[in-house]
């Protein structure tokens, strides 16, 4: 008597529940991830990565590593599908939301023609601020760059193409409403001078390594722990790391402390703007974040805040 | 914009399926229910002192400055309902595993109310000389008419003795108010720009400390703009909401 009992699996669309496929003679240790592959196979348009599946219409999605036999389901798997839309890999995502920043600031450096008035194409601005401003500005999107590429490591594959699109114009438009201020012919330079500056640059650089330093720190986190044994980040010998405790997410803190010494170093009103909608931003991930640990960890520290030391 | 406010979902839906939810407690419905009555007389008084003042004039033209201090005070305080919204969802928002998902209803409500206090003091109030023209009639119109209906609305549910014609009405009369109330604001908005033109109204120029400038005519034609997308999804959101309102109680009546 043969003990492979083979399961079959129909796939409904979520919203219609009109079968979109059968599959049968599927091995019992079959993963979900090898479904979509399978169904990958009589949809093309519909690659796995933009395929959610579920049990219930209206209950979680199913994740790629659940295996069939250990789901609740007779030996006919009735799974519920719905299309996520195009998807676009993590690095391309940071790379169309970074460049985009990176370039258009330069344009307005530069004053490429039609920005400002047709004498001021191509020039210059007389302050050293507004170079040292596009120096910063420009080096903190091929921080974000290089981090992307090299030192980022992603749980999902993909973000959806409409949630793309609207980061980038956000990032976009500011960006190049904040470079047209700054490099404007009619700016002004700080009220108080070379000594605002200096302290704002000297802070936006110890944000920016601060900020780097974290990141390497959580990804190392993650290679050493492997996807099964989770653990939560620990200050380090990095100094930089020593926010870890009295903060859950020092990579935001950091974040933040970088914008907020950009918009002192120059003076400018959309860039503080910026900076309070980045802060509202990532209060909310830091929030989040902060409430995972906690409830994953029964000796999650109790000093850290999410965000602001002893504050939020 | 002038069209019902939207953020009613809940109100909306208990309609369509008797739902278990937390509802407000005795206290908080007590203060609702006088809020909605109150908001109920008071466009109800403006409604009244625009037919009076048609009556002693003879003619529709003018009539704003007749209902102008009640119109202020009642489309302001109609803030408090966004306050209201959000203190009623801040508790979901903190308790939420995802805090950053907003209820639609409080970005929609928000959004309804922010746009007609805009209209009546950044644009109506500010720029003196659109006063008299008949395009503020038009949106104060249909303005009234709908906050009436919908502020009715709201205290006949929350008393849950809500009758099926004030239902319908609110389902249904935004399908004509709406549109008219979005050309009376679009024209008045209109026959704003030169004025604010000619005077910099609120426009704030390079070069300054700030390193900032905000030019008010191009900010009042770019929102004229964004009525584009906008005025379509909200109108066919309420149109969507009719659909599941008054077809479920068809449903009723034939069981």
């Amino acid at each position: 008597m043969s003990r492979t009992t083979f399961f079959e699996v129909e796939v409904l669309d979520g919203r219609t529940r009109q079968q979109l496929c059968f599959l049968d003679k599927v091995e019992p240790h079959a993963t979900i991830g090898e479904i979509k592959s399978l169904f990958h196979k009589s949809y093309q348009q519909l690659y796995p990565a933009r395929q959610d599946l579920k049990l219930d219409p209206k209950g979680k999605s199913l994740r790629d590593d659940d295996v069939l036999q250990n789901l609740p389901v007779g030996t006919t798997a009735t799974i519920y599908f719905k299309d996520l839309g195009p998807q676009v890999g993590w690095t391309m995502v940071f790379l169309a939301e970074y460049l985009g920043p990176l370039f258009i600031y330069l344009l307005f450096y530069f004053r490429a023609p039609y920005i400002y008035s047709h004498q001021d194409v191509f020039t210059s601005s007389p302050y050293s601020v507004v170079t040292l401003a596009c120096a910063c500005h420009t080096c903190h999107y091929i921080k974000r760059l290089i981090e992307a590429i090299f030192v980022h490591r992603f749980s999902h594959g993909t973000m959806p193409l409409r949630t793309i699109v609207r980061n980038c114009v956000y990032y976009w438009a500011f960006s190049a409403w904040l470079a047209f201020y700054i490099n404007h012919p009619l700016y002004t330079p700080p009220s108080y001078g070379d000594m605002q500056v200096n302290y704002a640059l000297a802070i936006f650089v110890l944000c920016e390594l601060g900020n780097f330093s974290i990141h390497v720190a959580l990804n190392n986190l993650k290679a050493e722990g492997g996807p099964k044994c989770r653990r939560f980040p620990h200050p380090t010998k990095n100094p930089f790391t020593w926010l870890f405790f009295f903060v859950s997410c020092p990579n935001y803190t950091y974040e933040v402390g970088a914008w907020a010494s950009f918009s002192v170093m120059t003076q400018c009103l959309p860039v503080a703007l910026f900076t309070f909608l980045a802060f509202i931003q990532m209060t909310i991930w830091a929030k989040g974040k902060h409430k995972t640990y906690s409830r994953e960890f029964k000796d999650y520290p109790h000093l850290r805040m999410p965000i602001i030391p002893l504050l939020l | 914009m002038s069209a019902p406010a939207i953020g009613t979902t809940k109100t909306a839906h208990s309609d369509v399926a008797p739902k278990k939810k937390r509802g407000p407690g005795a206290l908080a419905t007590a203060y609702l229910v006088i809020y909605n009555v109150v908001m109920t007389a008071g466009w109800l008084v403006i409604a009244v002192g625009l037919v009076r003042a048609y009556l002693v004039r003879g003619s529709y033209h003018g009539l704003y400055f007749s209902i102008e201090k009640p119109l202020k005070f009642f489309q302001t305080g109609a803030l408090l309902e966004v306050i209201q919204y959000i203190s009623s969802n801040v508790m979901i928002m903190l308790c939420s595993p995802a805090p950053g998902i907003v209820p639609s209803s409080v970005v929609l409500t928000g959004f309804q109310v922010l746009s007609r206090v805009f209209l009546t003091w950044a644009v109506t109030h500010s720029v003196r000389e659109v006063q008299s023209e008949d395009s503020v009639l038009l949106f104060v119109s249909a303005w009234t008419i709908t906050e009436i209906i919908r502020y009715s609305f709201y205290t006949f549910s929350l008393l849950n003795h809500l009758p099926y014609l004030i239902k319908w009405a609110r389902y249904t009369f935004f399908l004509v108010l709406y549109p008219m109330g979005v050309t009376g604001e679009l024209l008045t908005i209109y026959a704003a720009l030169p004025y604010v033109q000619k005077t910099g109204l609120y426009s704030v120029t390079l070069p300054n400390k700030y390193n900032f400038s905000f030019d008010y005519y191009t900010f009042l034609i770019l929102t004229m703009v964004s009525y584009i997308p906008l005025f379509p999804q909200l109108y066919f959101h309420m149109m969507r909401q009719r659909k599941k309102v008054l077809a479920h109680v068809e449903e009723y009546k034939t069981e």
